[in-house]
């Protein structure tokens, strides 16, 4: 049954962890995922660790039922010959059984290895033969027919278990040479007759494990090359996981719901890592489709997501507001200013004065906590976003409104935690300060790097890439470049290989000054210039619904996009922004010179149509700077109009050309203000904890 | 009943609506298990034969024979507690109710709590409630509907209506479920979708489905057995590959020889 090497030789009684549960005063001593299974089970045996809405009502496992079913499907991949160091891809989404099989192939020292459900075939195929992955846990047919697509390039892989077995009869007469089918309940339920058999079975294996092994192959999605497995130990994510759990206060009261991809770091440290280290229930929504609904539903205390799905959410809450009532309407806004003056003051222990303190309890009566609880953030005690850069108006918006909502910066690379914003210091545009144990500095280059307990063992089978991104002392490159603000707060600016230089020295980053930029409604998308230039330059592409809207409250007529891109009072609001933006820019040491001096309003949408956006609608600037060069020249020259000629793809597929005379403004440009003598701070910040 | 006893026949079943003969002469059967498709051009007798299936119409001659016995004259409400669901080809689902209420309805046959009970909700009539639920429950994981579980059915776009409908039919346990046009007006996505649920619900809840479709192509990958009908005749009755490549039919979906009603009559009969 089992393979040379495998560790469950000579069973070492003696260590086996079942003898572990002590009273609830242990320390926190587990090193590896099923070793802080076993103390779960046995410290929280009858609290919940995690529930599913399945057929309409909610299903928990506690802690002690976790564990047998993970022991069980454990033992079950053992009766089909898993064994250590094997990996098990696992393909599917937020069901209970995913997250089972991965602690469970750790339980016999194997490694598991998430995949993004969603990606294709091919993709699949290369991770899958990447990770040299010899056993598939896969949640049903649709993830079963891609693996089988590529089964061909697959040799490694010997079975594939299957949690979802509907529409797959007949099937397993059908698997290529060398492959087969499992039932994940098949599996278990040997692996349960197998345990009632010898209920030692997995001790060894557990036991003979630490801290120090291979926990999980992470892919990185990558937007250029092909995907890195990032390898991580069981140190590497159960000591983040649990500094960050103490520095926040997580406790084994938390609800989250686990909605995030699995393949994603951030589920795996939020509903696996964290959830283990602090004891806490993780919730499955019913199907990808009902998540918002679960949402309420749960109500989490801690909960995560990236910026956009806060965006989509303020948008939704505003556009519903709009079709309420007129008292309705004038009540939301008016204590929405009360909550914009002091909410977030009083989130953060500032002191307020005491009638506007009155006016924030009765707002709270009447809007912030029935709002709260349509959006399912009654409960929510901490939530973070990360990813990308989070617009300030939508950050403190769910900030006046009482939730405590802060951000972090991570990578895969780090097991998450990088930087994190302490209570009471949280503002829209840093990161926050370094994370337990976690060192941080500004290389010369304006690259940020780190070095902590976090830090990977390196990508799998990629010594080359390992080495241009970890340094020999364990210092590891982020690719993002940044700077410390005078409170030693983290502030990312821009991937370090967009930014360049100006002509007159000075920092110029081009995605920062464009999110600046695209904060404001109006403005949809930004282009700037300004590698190697005088100056920096910008095209603007304005939002033709918060325009159309904003022209239509100020007796604005217009036809067309193009008419409406070239009024003089949509220039005159777009040049007050990016005034504004100025301003912003002026107080900050750096970036003072990249103050935006001139700029266009482009007569078109950039369109992923005319390949000027990715389809997933980032800006191609090789494109851009390609087709519109005329405009660019013009933007460095002195002239006040341009001429340009725009081939375009209609949406039916016919093509046709655009002609327009645009104009080019000037922008007013600020000098430092009187008191910036607060200078920017760019120094090693030692681990703060 | 095992898979492949015949469940229903039809024998030599005639009907007519005044002067119009919507169908002359047919007899065919289903058998249990399996997907069996009624195809044919527009007006061809398609809709008649289903409605003379499920009861609802009474041919003027022929039998119709269900579980091995002769049908006489039946109640609609008695079909329906015969053992066969249907669903239709311009949705009949009460638009106010939710998704949920909707397929509970699908239950109605099987409840036996009397009125007294359901009024009081106590004893028989809660048991049943809950046990109707889940098998609901089921059939909404089963369709993956539950996000529109507690939506009313009059705001779901069309291709989610059907589904929901199918999930009606479902709930009902039939012997026999007839899909009325299952794929009408959807688009290629949605037709595929409605493809999968209709071979799962044949695989997995072992259902004996017959269903009417216009389009050639979906019921050819899905049927066991094909039968034409053409004119309110039988033109065509074998597996999927003999009726594709069956002159008549091609000639009766491509309309070659149809010229007027009576050249078409004449063509068939020679």
């Amino acid at each position: 049954m089992t393979k040379p090497g495998d560790s469950s030789g000579p069973a070492r009684a003696d260590v086996a962890p079942a003898a572990a549960p002590a009273p609830a005063t242990a320390p926190a001593a587990a090193d590896t995922f099923p070793k802080l299974l076993l103390d779960n089970a046995a410290q929280l045996a009858r609290r919940p660790a995690l529930r599913e809405k399945q057929f309409g009502i909610w299903q928990a496992w506690t802690w002690a039922q976790m564990k047998d079913e993970i022991f069980a499907f454990a033992a079950g991949l053992r009766g089909i010959d898993f064994a250590a160091r094997d990996k098990l891809a696992v393909i599917g989404g937020n069901r209970p059984r995913m997250y089972w099989g991965m602690t469970a192939a750790q339980c016999l020292r194997g490694i598991p290895v998430p995949v993004y459900q969603d990606s294709v075939a091919a993709e699949m195929a290369f991770i899958l033969s990447h990770a040299e992955a010899r056993f598939v846990l896969a949640e049903d047919q649709e993830q079963v027919d891609k693996v089988l697509e590529v089964a061909a390039q697959l040799p490694h892989v010997e079975g594939i278990i299957v949690d979802d077995m509907r529409g797959l009869r007949g099937y397993d007469k059908a698997m290529p040479a060398g492959k087969s089918l499992h039932d994940f309940a098949e599996v278990q339920q040997r692996g349960r007759e197998a345990l009632a058999h010898d209920p030692r079975l997995l001790e060894a294996s557990i036991a003979d494990a630490s801290g120090g092994d291979v926990a999980i192959f992470l892919y990185t999605s990558g937007t250029t090359g092909r995907p890195k497995g990032v390898v991580l130990t069981h140190d590497n994510i159960i000591i983040t996981s649990r500094n960050a759990g103490v520095r926040d206060g997580l406790t084994a009261d938390e609800e989250t719901l686990s909605y995030l991809p699995l393949a994603w770091v951030g589920d795996n440290i939020f509903s696996c890592g964290q959830a283990y280290t602090s004891g806490f229930c993780i919730n499955c929504p019913e199907s990808e489709h009902t998540v918002a609904q679960d949402l309420r539903e749960i109500g989490p205390t801690y909960y995560f997501a990236p910026p956009r799905i806060f965006e989509n959410l303020l948008t939704t809450v505003m556009i519903r507001m709009e079709d309420a009532g007129r008292i309705k309407r004038a009540l939301f806004h008016y204590f929405l200013e009360v909550a914009r003056r002091s909410g977030a003051r009083i989130l953060n222990r500032e002191p307020v004065a005491a009638w506007e303190r009155f006016k924030y309890q009765l707002g709270d009566a009447l809007i912030y906590a029935p709002l709260k609880n349509t959006m399912g953030f009654s409960r929510i005690r901490l939530a973070y976003t990360a990813g990308e850069a989070i617009g300030p108006e939508i950050f403190d918006f769910y900030r006046a409104l009482g939730i405590n909502i802060k951000q972090l910066y991570g990578q895969t690379e780090a097991a998450v935690f990088i930087t994190m914003q302490p209570d009471r210091e949280v503002t829209a545009d840093s990161v926050g300060v370094p994370a337990p144990d976690v060192e941080v500095k500004v290389a010369d280059d304006g690259e940020v790097m780190y070095r902590g307990p976090g830090v990977f063992q390196g990508y799998h089978k990629n010594e080359d890439e390992t080495r241009k991104t970890k340094t020999a002392d364990g210092w590891v490159k982020t690719g993002d470049a940044g700077i410390f603000d005078a409170r030693g707060h983290l502030k990312i600016i821009d991937r370090a290989r967009d930014v360049g230089r100006l002509q007159g020295g000075g920092m110029f980053a081009p995605k920062y000054l464009e999110n600046k930029l695209k904060f404001f409604p109006h403005i949809k998308e930004a282009v700037t210039f300004g590698d190697a230039r005088d100056y920096v330059a910008a095209f603007i592409n304005i939002d033709l619904d918060a325009v159309g809207n904003w022209a239509e409250r100020n007796d604005i007529a217009f036809a067309s996009y193009q008419e409406l891109a070239a009024h003089a009072q949509v220039y005159g609001m777009i040049a007050r922004h990016i005034e504004q933006v100025n301003r912003d820019l002026a107080a900050d040491e750096r970036l003072r010179n990249s103050q935006i001096k001139r700029f266009l309003i482009l007569h078109k949408e950039l369109d992923p149509d005319d390949g000027e956006l990715t389809r997933t609608r980032k800006v191609r600037r090789a494109t851009i700077v390609d087709k519109y060069a005329k405009l660019i020249d013009a933007l460095y020259s002195d002239a006040t109009h341009c001429h340009i000629r725009t081939e375009v793809t209609f949406e039916d597929g016919r093509s046709g050309a655009i002609e327009a005379d645009l104009e080019i403004r000037d922008l007013q440009t600020f000098p430092a203000p009187a008191d910036a003598s607060a200078s920017t701070v760019n120094a090693v910040n030692g681990g703060v904890s | 009943m095992t898979a492949g006893d015949i469940l229903l026949s039809v024998k030599n079943i005639s009907l007519s609506f005044g002067g119009v003969q919507a169908l002359s002469d047919i007899s065919g059967d289903i058998r249990s298990g399996e997907i069996r498709a009624i195809i044919g051009p527009n007006g061809a007798g398609k809709s008649s034969m289903l409605n003379v299936i499920n009861g609802f119409y009474h041919p003027q001659q022929g039998e119709v024979w269900f579980c091995g016995e002769k049908r006489g004259a039946l109640k609609p409400f008695e079909i329906a507690r015969q053992g066969i669901a249907r669903t239709f080809q311009n949705i009949a689902l009460f638009k106010g109710m939710s998704t949920l209420d909707n397929i509970m309805t699908g239950r109605i046959t099987r409840m036996r709590a009397n009125l007294f009970q359901q009024a009081l909700w106590k004893g028989k009539a809660e048991r049943e409630e809950i046990e109707h639920r889940e098998r609901v429950e089921h059939i909404i994981d089963f369709l993956e509907i539950q996000s529109i579980r507690k939506t009313p059915v009059g705001k779901l776009p069309y291709g989610l209506q059907k589904r929901v409908e199918l999930g009606r039919a479902l709930a009902a346990d039939a012997k026999l479920l007839l899909l009325d046009e299952p794929m009408a007006g959807m688009n290629l996505e949605e037709k595929e979708d409605m493809c999968r649920f209709i071979i799962d619900v044949n695989a997995q809840f072992g259902a004996t489905i017959a269903l009417i479709e216009h389009d050639m192509g979906v019921v050819m990958d899905l049927a066991d057995r094909v039968m034409v009908l053409d004119y309110g005749r039988k033109i065509a009755d074998d597996v999927p590959e003999v009726v594709r490549n069956d002159q008549t039919v091609i000639d009766a979906y491509l309309g070659v020889v149809h010229e007027t009603a009576d050249d078409s009559n004449a063509a068939v009969e020679s």
